[in-house]
């Protein structure tokens, strides 16, 4: 069983894979070239103390971004 | 097809640019480079630093290294990312093209990293890779073979660890070679764009101008380019030809920007593969144990706080020794010179414009210096970031940034470097709000006044020492609130834009190197006193003219003062004042601030010490107690003394800062605007302080 999900929607700890990026992301260009392009595996490490931002593991190295971009990536989070 | 780089000539200074991702290590190992021999400067039209370094080859040859703005890709998102690419590309007007390039990846993150090396590499410049961080990947348990990624990449590698001086001879070495290979791209284009590709390539063979052949990278960089800044560095068939293949594409359903990326991204991933031995723990690392703590709802909160507290601690008691060591040695500087020199206008000239002038700036330079340490250990160790996670909620309420806050942070020292600091920010919206609401917040200058109106306001012997910290604590309070509110209307309005944007690393914590911490404080502090101190030394020779002339009969001071071009300024400004609660003799004190704020003080005790006439010199505090108004009622009433306050706590006094502010947005428009918001604010909110007050029947 696996979901499709919004980065935004994750908890600490979900791994996950980047399925793609919905049309009004305006940064996809600079995200893609952070790494997080289709099939690319990451894990929501934490969100900050505040909520808002959060962070991610991906290709080995941990990336910041706001709630507001997450809501424009889409994920595939595998069953447990 | 593939570009060929021009022949170096034999008996020119070989020219290396160091480009890499930002937290690459690339800055410490320039130092480690070049040591003192470095330059630092700005690009022409933009504030982004220009670093500058010599070194010698191994042979003896003087070589020449930029330190490019640390960028993720060379398609930009940052004024520095878009001067990383000019630099590469020849197009900046007094930085000649880079003959060879020293590409710099973070071993610990070579994936990633590896993303900008395909860019670099297409550009067909000779490049060598340096291996940064080599023990932070060992920690991570990643092991890397730098032949295997030489091979692959077919260009010379050299391991290295910056922070530690290794590898920083074999690098000279690889530096030193005269036959470095010319790079040979290895990235396979999708199928699907290829020709596309193509033809641009050949469009811009075909324009005949004086940029070299790089037809390959600049084709790539011009159909990505949708919002690139320097379009004109294109012909117009061509851009005109790129923007038909995109909208083709797209018509076609090809992502082609997301098709590139990715071919880069597998390659880079298939390099990887072959180069890194064994993977690294998937597991938790030192850094996210540390994070664990730093990041944490609560012990993230308290570290933070703690060593912001500490930070400002040691701002205004360390600070103090050296800045009176400064002080006093301005003081014996103009003794000096009265001593030296016959009595007359060129020796009050000497000591009371240029002495004091100049001792005026270098006075704040132990607070300047302090800050920059920090700062640069907080950036070296990777805590910055952090910082700028934990507070980005906050800002984003107001529509700032997580990055802000270290900007706004500093100018609660000065806001010089803390405009200054602003430099990292990337949007340049977000940058400008920053810069503009910084002096808002209650600078070290900003103290004197606070105290001696404070010891006006409560003059008993036994006022509580918490009464007292409790009046600063809320000039603070409304300073900041000042700053918070315009930053969020200034959003609104003038600087409308969409959300600014955060995608930021969390780079590993790692151990600070102190030569690198120390060589950039030094740097920054240079630049704050060559762009301050010039400034300041102008003004403060103009104000000793203003309060010099024309003489008065007779020798008081304070009468040639109120005889002066300033006392009469002091009272052509009283009717605009005197709504405040302000006499002409205050207006003086104003004048005299906008040099610098804590001058006030020292303007006051010119004015009214020496005016009593009295044989002894009365405390400041007492003569301003005793100052009345032609009806007799006194001048600094506790409610003048509150709106006085007020006035400092939101003018902008400060002509340093309007220098930097024009110096940094390349404006006069910015500065102007700037004086006039915070200015008239500061003067409404007096208005209304002084007049409500007055009629709620406060004195």
């Amino acid at each position: 069983m696996s979901s499709v999900q919004l980065l935004s929607e994750l908890s600490a700890g979900t791994e996950a894979e980047i399925r793609g990026f919905h049309p009004g992301c305006k940064e996809v260009q600079r995200l893609r070239e952070m790494g997080l392009l289709p099939g690319t595996k990451i894990k929501l490490i934490r969100w900050a103390p505040l909520g808002d931002p959060l962070e991610i593991k991906v290709r080995g190295y941990n990336l910041s971004l706001r709630r507001h971009e997450a809501e424009h990536v889409e994920v595939m989070v595998s069953g447990r | 097809m593939l570009p060929v780089a021009p022949a170096p000539a034999q008996d020119k200074t070989a020219t290396f640019a160091l480009v890499g991702n930002p937290n690459c290590g690339k800055s410490t190992l320039f130092n480690a480079l070049t040591g003192m021999r470095q330059k630092v400067g700005n690009y022409p039209g933009v504030t982004v630093e220009k670093k500058v370094g010599e070194l010698f080859s191994l042979h003896g040859r003087p070589m020449q290294i930029i330190d490019l703005p640390g960028a993720y890709s060379l398609s930009p998102r940052s004024p520095d990312e878009a001067i990383t690419r000019d630099v590469l590309l020849g197009r900046i007007s007094d930085t000649s093209r880079p003959d060879k390039i020293i590409c710099v990846v973070d071993a610990s993150n070579l994936e990633r990293n590896l993303f900008l090396v395909t860019q670099v590499l297409d550009l067909g410049v000779p490049t060598v890779l340096a291996l940064n961080m080599m023990d932070l990947a060992h920690d991570k348990g990643i092991s890397l073979n730098p032949e295997e990624l030489s091979r692959e990449l077919g260009i010379p590698v050299v391991a290295c660890q910056a922070h530690k001086k290794i590898g920083i001879t074999e690098l000279r070495q690889a530096m030193s070679r005269t036959d470095l290979p010319v790079p040979v791209r290895r990235w396979r284009i999708p199928e699907l764009l290829e020709d596309a590709v193509e033809e641009l390539c050949q469009a811009l063979a075909g324009e005949n101008r004086s940029e070299p052949k790089q037809e390959f990278a600049r084709a790539l960089i011009l159909l990505a380019g949708e919002n690139a800044s320097s379009h004109s560095a294109f012909g117009s068939e061509s851009q005109k030809l790129a923007q038909r293949f995109r909208l083709q594409l797209e018509a076609q359903g090809i992502d082609w920007h997301e098709a590139v990326v990715a071919a880069r991204y597998q390659y880079a991933q298939g390099v990887c593969e072959q180069a890194v031995r064994s993977g690294g723990n998937a597991g938790e690392d030192h850094s996210d144990r540390l994070d664990a703590v730093l990041t944490h709802p609560i012990w993230g909160w308290a570290v933070f706080l703690g060593l912001m507290a500490f930070m400002f601690f040691s701002i205004f008691t360390l600070a103090t020794y050296p800045m009176d060591w400064v002080e006093g040695g301005f003081t014996r500087l103009a003794n000096a010179v009265k001593q030296a020199m016959p009595p007359g206008d060129l020796r009050d000239l000497m000591t009371d414009g240029v002495v004091a002038g100049v001792g005026g700036v270098l006075v704040f330079l132990p607070q300047i210096l302090i800050l920059f340490f920090f700062i640069g250990l907080l950036e070296d160790t990777g805590y910055m970031a952090r910082a700028a996670f934990i507070m980005d909620r906050v800002m984003s309420r107001v529509g700032l940034h997580g990055k802000s806050f270290i900007p706004l942070l500093s100018s609660y020292a000065c806001a010089i470097p803390g405009i200054m600091a602003a430099r990292t920010i990337e949007n340049p919206k977000d940058r400008l709000v920053t810069i503009l609401v910084a002096p808002l917040m209650s600078c070290s200058a900003r103290l004197p006044v606070y105290t001696l109106m404070i010891a006006t306001l409560l003059p008993a012997k036994t006022v509580p020492a918490l009464q007292k910290a409790g009046i600063m604590m809320a000039l603070y309070v409304v300073g900041t609130a000042t700053a918070f509110f315009f930053a969020w209307l200034f959003k609104r309005t003038i600087m409308h834009g969409e959300t600014p944007v955060l995608i930021m690393e969390l780079p590993p914590y790692r151990l600070p190197s102190m030569a690198s911490v120390v060589m950039q404080m030094i740097n920054r502090s240079k630049l704050f006193v060559k762009r301050a101190g010039t400034v300041i030394l102008g003004l403060s020779i103009i104000l000793w003219f203003l309060a010099a002339y024309p003489k008065a009969e007779g020798g008081q001071a304070s009468s040639q003062l109120a005889h002066s071009f300033a006392g009469k300024l002091g009272h052509a400004i009283e009717p605009i004042i005197k709504p405040l609660g302000f006499d002409w003799k205050i207006g003086i004190g104003l004048i005299g601030s906008f040099a610098a704020r804590e001058v006030f003080v020292s303007t006051m005790s010119v004015v009214y010490n020496v005016e009593e006439a009295s044989d002894v010199t009365l405390p400041l505090r007492d003569a301003m107690l005793r100052e009345k108004w032609a009806d007799g009622t006194p001048v600094f009433t506790p409610l003048a003394c509150v709106t006085l306050m007020v006035f400092y706590v939101l003018a902008l006094q400060c002509i340093s800062t309007v220098a930097v502010v024009k110096r940094e947005t390349n404006s006069w428009h910015w500065p102007l605007f700037q004086l006039a918001y915070m200015t008239g604010t500061a003067y409404v909110a007096c208005l209304i302080v002084y007049q409500t007050g007055k009629v709620m029947g406060f004195q």
